[in-house]
C-alpha cells in the first residue's frame, strides 16, 4: 500500500502517455479505421440481392459498418497502446499510476456522442423500415397476395390468380411486381425466409403474419425455414422462382389446367425413374425428396429424420407402402412421432409416380 | 442403522428419495384411478409418475441431505438447537459434500460445480461441431443434434454462467464488504444444493424416451408443449435453477444492504459489490417470469391447459413475451457480475483508481432499469404487433450508452497506469476488445431492418458467443485467476495461464468470427445440415472449435496442479486495497478476527498513504476519509 511512495521526487513515470503518444494513437486509429471500413465494405457479405427491399437493407448494413468499425478500432487501439506504453517494466514493480479519479468533461463527451449517434441510427433505421414495408402505389393495380402455409416440414403456397385458386409447393413470382405473403402455419412455429429477398417473418399458429417484397432479379432462390420447428427443420428448404411476367402467366395456366384435368396427362410421359424421385424429389410440384429424411441403402441416402426404410418396410406389402406415402399418420413406426412427415404427397405426386415409388420400395427396401 | 438413516446426509437422502419415488407412483396411480383412467392396466403410467417424481425426488433429496432441518425444528416448536457452528467451514474434502453454511465453502462448491458443467456443455459443443464439419449427416441424427444444442445452451446458461458468478461473489463479496458471512447462511447452503438437482435433471433428459429436450433453450411453444417427455426435464430443471438464483439474489441484497462494515458507505463499496447488487435486483424481479413461462408449458403438456394451443384460444406469442421478459434481463444477469470483476482486476493491475467510479455505479443501475424495457427485440420477426418494434429498437440502442460509459471508463483506467500483464489482466483486456465486438453486433441487431434478415441465423450465434464467451467467460477466467490465491492459498502457474489466454483468444476468434459471415450470407442456426455453399467456413469453424476445446484443458490442468502443489500465496499478492486481501489466504473460518473499519475508497492506488479499511478501533482523524469517485484533481504536469 503506502510503501515507497509511488511518486518519488523525480517521477519515474513522467513523460508517459503524453501528447506524442496520443498523436501516434490517433494516426494509427484513423488508418486502422479506414482499412477496417474498406475491408467491411469489400467483403461480399450478403447472398444475391434479389429484391428492392434487399437493396435498402444492404445499404443500411454498409452504414452500420462505417459507424461500427471506428468504435471497435478505438477500443482496440487504446488497449494496444496502453499495453505498449504503460506496461510494467523491470524496476517498476512497486510503482503506482497517478491517482486520476475521473474527468467530467470526458465523461460527458463519451455519454453524449454515442447517444447522438445511436439516435441518428435509429432514425435512419425507422426510415428504412418504413420504406421496405410500404405498400405499392395504388395506381399499379392490386398487389398480388400469396398465402404461405408452413407445416412440418414443408411449405405450400396458395395462389388466387384472377379468381382461379390453386396451390403449389413451388413458389413462383413475376419479376418487378410487388407481392405480399400472408404467412400461416398448420402446426408449430416456422419462419418464411428467402435470403435473397432479405425479409423474414414467423408463421404463428392462430394468426396470419405478412410481409411484402418486390423481386428485382430473375432466378431460383432457396426458401429456408428460419425458426426451429422440430426434427426436419434443417431440411425444410424449397425453391422460389422469380420469372418474367410472360413465363409466370404460362406457369399459372399450366397449374390451373392441371388442377382441372389431372391424372390422364401424366400417363403418356416417359417412365418414372423412381430412384431419382426418391433421392431428388419432384421438382415441378415441389415434393420433398424421400431421401432427405429416410435412410435407404439402395438409394444411398443417410436420412435420420424418419424411420430407416430398410427396416420399416421390410416384408411389407404394396398396400402398406402406398398408405405410408399418402397417409403417413395411419401407422407410425415405433420411436417416431405422428405429424412429422408431410401428408400432401398424394397431391404433389401423380398416381404413376406414387405407383412407381411403391414398386421401387417394395423391390429394394430391406434387401 | 436407524441412526444412519436419521442423521442428515447422503444415506438419509437416498432413503427419502425411495419414499418419494413410491409417493410419485402412488399419487399418479391414485389420481388416475379417481378419474377412471385405465385403472389397473397401466397403473405404472410412466409419464405421470416421472413428472411428479421430477419434483418429489429433488425435494426429498434436499430434505434428506439436511437442507431444511433447522427450519423444520424451528417450525415444529422444538427447542431451537444452539448454533455450534458445526456445519460451518471445511476441515476435509467431505465437508464440501454436505450443506455447509460457510460462504467460502459454498463459493468453492458453486465454482467447481459450475466448471464441471462448463466441461460437459463444452463437450456437447464439440460433438455439434464434429457433426457440422461437413454438410450432410455424419455422427448424430437430427433428434440428437437438436437435443445437443438445446442442452448445451441450457447447461451453460443455467448451470455455468449464472451460478459461477454467484459462486465467485459468494466467496468474495462478504469478505469485500467486511462481513463475517452472508446474511442467511442456511438459505445460502440450500441455494447451492438446488443446483445439482437442476443439473442432474438436464443431463438425465438424454435417457428419456424420445430423447432429450430438443426445442432450444428458448423452448418456444407449441413445439415444446407437443414435444416428447424429455422437454419436461428442462421445464422442471429450470424451476430448481431459478429458485436457486432467486434465493441467492435475495441473500446478496440483504447482505449488501445490512452487513457492510462500519464506514463502508454505498459509494465506498468495491464495484463488484455494486455489480452484484444490480444483478440481484434483476434476478429477483425477472426470474419468476421464466418460472411462470415454464409452468405454463408444464401444464399445457401434462394436463392439457391449452395456454399455447391456438385452436383452443391459446396465445403462442404470449409465451415469447413472458419468456423474454426474463431472458433478456438474464443477459445482463450473465454480464453485470463480470463487469464488477473487470473493474477490480483492471484497477489493481493498472495500479490506478477506477476512472469515474460514480458513473460506473450509476451505469450499472441504468442497465438494470433499461434492461427491463428491451425484451421484445428478440421478437422483431415473431409476428407481434409491429408498432412495438420501434420503441424496443430505441431502448435497445440506448442501453449501449451506459455500457459504452463502462468501456470508456475502463480504457481511461488503463491510461497512464503501470500495467501488470499477468493472466487475470490479459483476460480482462481480452474481454474489453471481444465484448466491444459483441456489443457492436448487438447494436446492429437492435436495428429492425437488419435484424429482419439476420435473426435466427449464424450471425446471432456469433453475437451471443462474443457476448457470453468473449464477454462473460473471459471475465470468469479473469476472476478465477485473480482470486485463485485467495480461495486456495496457492499461486497458479502464470506461464500456463498466459498460454491458456492466448490459445483461447486465438481459437475463440477463429471459431466465432467467421460465423458473422456465414450468418449474413444466409445460413440459419439450429440446423444439423446446411447447404454446400457454407461447407468451407464450417470446416474452418469446426477445426478452430476443437482448438478452443483443447485450450480449456490447459486451464483445468493449471487449476488442479496449482491447487495441489502451487507455491503458497501470501495474504495480498496483488497489493490490492480491498478488504478480502487484508486477511490471510485462504481466509480464517470467520473471515475477520476483528471487524474492519472502512475509511476510504476501495481503489485509491497512487494516493500516498491511502487505506481502504483498517482493523481495530477507528482512528478517523489520521485516515484520508474520501469516498471513491470524488473527482480529486489529478496533479497536472
Amino acid at each position: 500500500m503506502g510503501e515507497e511512495s509511488a511518486r518519488a521526487e523525480a517521477d519515474p513515470l513522467s513523460g508517459r502517455g503524453g501528447r506524442r503518444t496520443i498523436t501516434q494513437m490517433v494516426v494509427v486509429g484513423l488508418i486502422a479505421s479506414v482499412l477496417g471500413i474498406a475491408l467491411g465494405l469489400i467483403i461480399d457479405w450478403f447472398p444475391t440481392q434479389g429484391s428492392k427491399q434487399a437493396e435498402k437493407i444492404d445499404t443500411f448494413w454498409d452504414v452500420l459498418i462505417i459507424c461500427s468499425v471506428p468504435f471497435f478500432v478505438l477500443v482496440t487501439t487504446v488497449v494496444l497502446f496502453s499495453v505498449k506504453t504503460f506496461r510494467m517494466r523491470p524496476g517498476e514493480e512497486h510503482l503506482d499510476g497517478p491517482p486520476i479519479h475521473g474527468n467530467t468533461r470526458l465523461e460527458v463527451v463519451w455519454t453524449a456522442v454515442p447517444a447522438i449517434m445511436l439516435v441518428a441510427l435509429c432514425s435512419y433505421a425507422y426510415i428504412t423500415l418504413h420504406d421496405i414495408e410500404k405498400a405499392p402505389a395504388a395506381s399499379l393495380g392490386p398487389e398480388r397476395q400469396i398465402t404461405v402455409n408452413g407445416q412440418q416440414f414443408t411449405w405450400t403456397f396458395d395462389y388466387d390468380e384472377g379468381g382461379k385458386k390453386f396451390s403449389s409447393a413451388q413458389l413462383y413470382v413475376p419479376i418487378g411486381r410487388s407481392v405480399k405473403f400472408n404467412v400461416k402455419t398448420k402446426d408449430v412455429l416456422h419462419d418464411f425466409w428467402v435470403p435473397a429477398w432479405r425479409m423474414k417473418i414467423d408463421a404463428v399458429p392462430g394468426i396470419t403474419t405478412d410481409y411484402r417484397i418486390t423481386p428485382t432479379r430473375a432466378g431460383t432462390w432457396p426458401v429456408v425455414c428460419a425458426e426451429l420447428c422440430g426434427l426436419g427443420h434443417a431440411f425444410m428448404r424449397q425453391t422460389a422462382h422469380v420469372v418474367p411476367q410472360a413465363d409466370f402467366d404460362k406457369w399459372v395456366t399450366k397449374m390451373t389446367t392441371r388442377t382441372a384435368a389431372p391424372a390422364p396427362a401424366a400417363g403418356g410421359g416417359a417412365a418414372v425413374d423412381a430412384k431419382a424421385l426418391f433421392t431428388q424429389g419432384e421438382t415441378t410440384s415441389g415434393a420433398t425428396a424421400c431421401g432427405a429424411c429416410h435412410k435407404l441403402a439402395d438409394a444411398g441416402t443417410a436420412g435420420g429424420v424418419g424411420p430407416d426404410l430398410d427396416q420399416a418396410l421390410k416384408g411389407k406389402d404394396a398396400a402398406f407402402i402406398k398408405q405410408s406415402i399418402v397417409d403417413p399418420n395411419a401407422v407410425i413406426a415405433k420411436g417416431f412421432n405422428a405429424n412429422i412427415m408431410p401428408d400432401n404427397y398424394a397431391k404433389l405426386l401423380s398416381a404413376d409416380e406414387i405407383d412407381a415409388l411403391v414398386k421401387y420400395l417394395g423391390e429394394v427396401a430391406g434387401k | 442403522m436407524t441412526a444412519t438413516v436419521r442423521r442428515p446426509g447422503w444415506y438419509r437422502a437416498a432413503f427419502f428419495m425411495t419414499i418419494a419415488a413410491s409417493f410419485s407412483v402412488g399419487l399418479s396411480w391414485l389420481v388416475r384411478m379417481l378419474y377412471g383412467h385405465d385403472k389397473f392396466a397401466h397403473f405404472l403410467d410412466a409419464e405421470s409418475f416421472v413428472l411428479i417424481g421430477m419434483f418429489a425426488l429433488p425435494i426429498a433429496f434436499l430434505i434428506g441431505l439436511g437442507c431444511f432441518d433447522y427450519w423444520f425444528y424451528w417450525a415444529a416448536g422444538r427447542p431451537t438447537r444452539p448454533e455450534d457452528h458445526s456445519a460451518h467451514g471445511a476441515r476435509s474434502w467431505k465437508d464440501y459434500f454436505r450443506p455447509n453454511t460457510d460462504h467460502k465453502v459454498i463459493g468453492i462448491q458453486y465454482t467447481v460445480h459450475s466448471f464441471f458443467f462448463l466441461f460437459v456443455g463444452g463437450l456437447m459443443a464439440m460433438l455439434m461441431r464434429a457433426e457440422l464439419a461437413q454438410p450432410g449427416r455424419q455422427f448424430v441424427d437430427s433428434n440428437t443434434f437438436n437435443g445437443l444444442f438445446s442442452v448445451h445452451a441450457s447447461i451453460l446458461i443455467f448451470l455455468f454462467i449464472i451460478p459461477v458468478f454467484a459462486g465467485l461473489a459468494n466467496f468474495v463479496l462478504p469478505l469485500m464488504i467486511g462481513a463475517p458471512d452472508m446474511a442467511f447462511p442456511r438459505l445460502n447452503a440450500l441455494s447451492f444444493w438446488l443446483l445439482p438437482c437442476a443439473g442432474v435433471l438436464m443431463l438425465a433428459s438424454f435417457f428419456a424416451p424420445g430423447g432429450s429436450f430438443a426445442s432450444g433453450w428458448t423452448a418456444y411453444a407449441p413445439l415444446s408443449t407437443t414435444a416428447p417427455l424429455g422437454q419436461m426435464f428442462f421445464t422442471i430443471a429450470v424451476q430448481f435453477a431459478g429458485a436457486s438464483s432467486i434465493a441467492t439474489a435475495l441473500n446478496f441484497l440483504v447482505t449488501i444492504i445490512t452487513m457492510r462494515a462500519p464506514g463502508m458507505s454505498f459509494f465506498r463499496m468495491p464495484l463488484l459489490a455494486w455489480a452484484n447488487f444490480s444483478t440481484s435486483l434483476l434476478v429477483v424481479i425477472a426470474t419468476p417470469f421464466i418460472a411462470a413461462s415454464q409452468f405454463f408449458v408444464l401444464l399445457d403438456y401434462a394436463l392439457g391447459f391449452h395456454f399455447f394451443d391456438a385452436d383452443k384460444g391459446g396465445d403462442v406469442l404470449m409465451y415469447q413475451h413472458v419468456f423474454w421478459f426474463y431472458s433478456h434481463p438474464a443477459v445482463y444477469i450473465m454480464m453485470l457480475p463480470g463487469f464488477g470483476i473487470i473493474s477490480e482486476v483492471l484497477s489493481v493491475k493498472s495500479r490506478k483508481p477506477v476512472f469515474g467510479y460514480r458513473m460506473m455505479a450509476f451505469s450499472l443501475l441504468a442497465i438494470v432499469v433499461l434492461g427491463f424495457t428491451v425484451w421484445a427485440h428478440h421478437m422483431f420477426v415473431s409476428g407481434m404487433q409491429s408498432w412495438i418494434r420501434i420503441p424496443m429498437m430505441v431502448t435497445t440502442a440506448i442501453i449501449a450508452v451506459p455500457t459504452g460509459i463502462k468501456i470508456f471508463s475502463w480504457l481511461a483506467t488503463l491510461w497512464r497506469g503501470v500495467l501488470r500483464l499477468d493472466t487475470p489482466m490479459l483476460f480482462a483486456l481480452g474481454f474489453l476488445t471481444m465484448f466491444t465486438c459483441g456489443g457492436i453486433s448487438g447494436v446492429m441487431l437492435a436495428m429492425v431492418p437488419l435484424d429482419i434478415h439476420v435473426s435466427d441465423t449464424y450471425f446471432i450465434v456469433a453475437h451471443i458467443h462474443y457476448v457470453l464467451f468473449g464477454g462473460s467467460l473471459f471475465t470468469i477466467f479473469a476472476g478465477v485467476y485473480y482470486w485463485f490465491p485467495k480461495m486456495t492459498g496457492r499461486m497458479f502457474d502464470d506461464r500456463l495461464g498466459k498460454l491458456h489466454f492466448w490459445t483461447t483468444f486465438v481459437f475463440f476468434n477463429a471459431t466465432f468470427a467467421p460465423m458473422h459471415i456465414i450468418g449474413v450470407n444466409g445460413m440459419p442456426r439450429r440446423v444439423a445440415d446446411y447447404s454446400d455453399q457454407f461447407a468451407t467456413w464450417n470446416l474452418v469453424i469446426s477445426l478452430a472449435s476443437f482448438g478452443l476445446g483443447l485450450s480449456t484443458l490447459i486451464f483445468a490442468y493449471n487449476m488442479v496442479a496449482s491447487w495441489r502443489g502451487g507455491a503458497r500465496a501470501s495474504a495480498n499478492p496483488w497489493r490490492a486495497l480491498t478488504l478480502e486481501w487484508q486477511v490471510s489466504s485462504p481466509p480464517p473460518v470467520f473471515n475477520f478476527d476483528q471487524v474492519p473499519t472502512v475509511v476510504g475508497g476501495p481503489y485509491e492506488y497512487g494516493v500516498p498513504g491511502a487505506v481502504h479499511g483498517i482493523f481495530g478501533p477507528a482512528a478517523p482523524a489520521e485516515a484520508k476519509g474520501t469516498p471513491a469517485g470524488t473527482h480529486a484533481q489529478p496533479p497536472t504536469e
